[in-house]
């Protein structure tokens, strides 16, 4: 049975990863324009214009 | 390439065409050696946009950064060298957006703090719910679970739903506390002590190896509660964006006259009384103002509705909003631009204050019909289980799950869920709410008041076609093009681009004259081109050798003011014009647009007065108005809805700002009004019939977590499905109702 506490162990720490990776995307401004985001992928900035 | 096309390449939005009309520099800080300004961009809504409008900055010399934000509509540009700020406004402005300075706001700063402080308590909540349930579903089903293995996995989810409740759960607890100071009930109070009841009792019995915690319908309870919450947070701070958008369009820098005479630029918020002020003719007046020397006219359509522009003269007073046509004046500051605005608006307010704060929202009927009763019936059960013989932890228990499973989540998320959703609704049709009851109120009316200049009509007057040929129209747009007058502006945008008179001159207050094709033309009143009439809404076009010609003006009706108004009527509406301009034009306004209930010449005490008389008959206005003489209607209304041209004080003042051209807006948004308090009638209805069926389970003991999981989600579930009907069905519903 003790094999499952390790497995619920891992699993927290695991999700306490996901939350940090979270704040980071945060902190980092990855949210503030979200509709820009979404369109900048189409713009091709490899070529000059 | 790209630059061929006017405005957004993919079409998704209008180009903008427009001059600089303000001078940014004032708006320019500089950090760390760079000089950044941040301008409000109109019109860019695509990749292509992005590319267009970027590129462009990048080639001007010095330019460090310049990114645009397409959510917000703002772009930040910084550059290093003696560039001229409006270079930057010029090059956006040549792509075919409109651009403006703006405040690098710090209102904006604090919201988005607030909102992604959300965002943070939700993930954390969702986190944790998912952690916790992954426990509870082998405490549901693992009916051979050890007592010991139960106990560690109870031990597990205290862990991790303890901390994420107290950090996540923040928003509510400080609510409800303030609340509760003011000896007040909000719906954060059950909701508070719902939480940390369901966490103290799941504690206890966690320590005493009990059968049952609720760790998992707290982290569930407040998941739910705060997506609520963040799509609440976002969708105002797009309204207060989008409608500071439409501010920023308008607001203006102004030219101050220093001690030596010098000029210099300044932002309207940093005029203080006594400034001297140089008003170019086209500028708009940011501050109410004395006129000190100059003779012009003003535009005052905004100020009192006139049509007409009117004289003005040394000594005179204007107010804020008043446009300065033929010649450039100097005038005295009389009060800054801030607390001119915060005054009248204080003052507005204070007269709608008694209104708007008399109405009650249904959510705060529900809560204070609901929240005694809940904590009434806990109370009930737990001294009658113990009445009946069962131990106190026992009768604690059915008290907390009462608390918990009478679930403040449908009932928190009943009215909420429904604005959000409308409200969102009303952003992508270019309507800004201002809060959320004006919803309610704007459900609720039964007249509509319509101004006639710039909310019935667009405005701008119109050259009628009576009464003159080609050709002359031709000449005259030539001295036209010249005059920023608004007449002489439709005329010149009748006769389309074409050359310019030489040997312009402006007489202030009469008219232009000029040479067109070598032969002295004259363009303004009767008396200044010497022709016999009337002044009104024409202007008299004389050329040498030839009689005067006259040209008529009208101010045109929206293009479907007639339908948005039978629409009124057809929902059992009555709609009123109230108008500040001359009967003939009211009355001619008023037969086009199909309203036979009209009043002119209506000062804004009559307005306001015109209110209180319907309000006591029984009446609901929703009173629709664009200009300061409106601004007091506006706030005293049950319900009020401002174009998005409007003067500040005005766009204020209402309830609910709508841009675009279209009067259609106004059925549209009292339809989705009315829709959005069906579906919260129909939420409250629902939790009461949920709380109907869950109270006597919880009382009877028979609430067991998992039951109390279900019937949580699936209530809140409910709630939102109803609650996003109204996202869908587009004009279908409200526009076709014919």
């Amino acid at each position: 049975m003790n094999v499952v506490i390790f497995m619920i162990l891992g699993t927290v720490v695991l999700a306490l990863v996901a939350l940090a990776a979270f704040i980071w995307s945060l902190r980092s401004g990855q949210y503030d324009d979200p509709t820009g985001a979404a369109a900048r992928v189409l713009l091709d900035n490899d070529r000059p214009e | 390439m790209t630059a061929l096309v006017s405005g957004c390449p993919s079409g998704l939005a209008p180009a903008t065409p427009g001059a600089v009309t303000q001078d940014p520099s004032a708006f320019v800080t500089e950090v760390k050696g760079r000089r950044v300004l941040d301008l409000m961009i109109r019109g860019a809504s695509c990749a292509g946009c992005i590319a267009k409008i970027e590129t462009a900055l990048m080639r001007l010399p010095g330019m460090q950064v310049a990114r645009l934000n397409l959510s917000t509509g703002r772009i930040r540009a910084e550059w290093t060298g003696g560039l001229a700020a409006t270079i930057i406004i010029e090059a956006i402005v040549k792509l075919g957006y409109g651009a403006a300075a703006v405040d690098p706001g710090q209102a904006d700063g604090a919201i988005s703090r607030s909102e992604k402080g959300l965002l943070l308590a939700l993930t954390v909540a969702g986190i944790a719910t998912a952690g916790v349930m992954l426990m509870s579903e082998a405490l549901w089903f693992g009916t051979d679970l050890p007592a010991e293995t139960r106990t560690q996995l109870h031990w597990l989810s205290a862990s991790i739903s303890i901390p994420a409740t107290l950090f996540s759960g923040r928003t509510f607890f400080q609510s409800a506390w303030a609340a509760i100071r003011r000896s007040q009930l909000n719906m954060d109070v059950p909701i508070s002590l719902a939480l940390l009841m369901a966490l103290a009792l799941s504690l206890h019995a966690t320590i005493t190896d009990g059968a049952h915690t609720y760790f998992d319908a707290s982290v569930m309870l407040l998941l739910f509660l705060l997506i609520g919450r963040y799509l609440d947070a976002r969708l105002r701070r797009q309204a207060y964006a989008a409608a500071n958008a439409l501010a920023a369009m308008q607001t203006t820098s102004a030219t101050r006259l220093g001690s030596r005479g010098l000029a210099e630029a300044v932002r309207a918020s940093e005029i203080r009384p006594g400034d001297r002020l140089l008003i170019a003719a086209g500028e708009r007046l940011p501050v109410n103002a004395q006129v000190v020397t100059g003779e012009s006219e003003a535009d005052l359509r905004l100020v009192t509705g006139e049509v007409e522009p009117a004289r003005t003269f040394p000594g005179q007073t204007l107010y804020a909003g008043a446009v300065n046509l033929s010649a450039p004046i100097e005038v005295l500051a009389l009060a800054p631009a801030s607390q001119s605005l915060m005054a009248d608006i204080a003052r507005l307010l204070e007269a709608g204050e008694q209104k708007k704060s008399s109405y009650r929202r249904i959510a705060d009927k529900a809560v204070a019909f609901y929240v005694p009763q809940v904590h009434v019936t806990a109370a009930l059960g737990f001294v009658g289980w113990l009445i009946a013989g069962a131990s106190l932890s026992h009768a604690a228990f059915v008290a907390v799950t009462v608390l918990i499973i009478t679930c403040p989540c449908a009932i928190a998320l009943a009215a909420p869920l429904v604005q959000i959703v409308a409200a969102g609704r009303l952003f992508r049709e270019g309507a800004y709410l201002s809060s959320g009851d004006a919803l309610e109120r704007i459900a609720t009316v039964t007249h509509v008041i319509l101004d006639k200049t710039g909310t019935l009509t667009l405005g701008d007057p119109m050259l009628l076609q009576i009464g003159w040929t080609p050709d002359q129209l031709a000449a005259a747009a030539q001295l036209a093009r010249a005059s920023r007058h608004p007449f002489s502006r439709a005329i010149a945008q009748a006769a389309g681009p074409g050359p310019v008179a030489n040997a312009v001159e402006e007489h202030s207050g009469s008219g232009v004259s000029g040479l067109v094709d070598g032969r002295a033309a004259m363009l303004g009143r009767a008396e200044f081109v010497g022709a016999r009439g009337v002044d009104g809404s024409h202007l008299w076009f004389a050329i040498e050798g030839a009689d005067p010609v006259m040209f008529r003006f009208e101010d045109r009706l929206r293009p479907d003011a007639r339908a948005a108004v039978d629409q009124l009527r057809r929902m059992g509406l009555s709609v009123e014009l109230l108008s500040g301009d001359s009967p003939e034009r009211v009355g001619s306004a008023a037969a086009t647009a199909g309203i036979t209930d009209w009043r002119a010449s209506a000062t804004p005490q009559f307005k306001a007065q015109r209110l209180q008389e319907l309000e006591a008959e029984g009446a609901r206005v929703l009173m629709v108005g664009d200009g300061l003489n409106d601004a007091a209607a506006l706030a005293m209304a049950h319900a009020s809805l401002a174009p998005g041209g409007a003067v500040d004080v005005s766009r204020l003042a209402s309830d609910c700002v709508f841009s675009g051209e279209s009067l259609e807006s106004v059925p549209r948004i009292v339809t989705i009004a009315r829709k959005s308090r069906a579906r919260i009638r129909e939420n409250f209805a629902f939790a009461a019939v949920y709380n109907l069926v869950a109270i006597p389970i919880a009382l009877l003991g028979w609430a067991t977590p998992l039951v109390a999981a279900i019937a949580m989600s699936a209530s809140s579930a409910i709630v939102t499905l109803n609650a996003l009907r109204l996202a869908t069905g587009g004009r279908r519903e409200t526009g076709g109702a014919a």
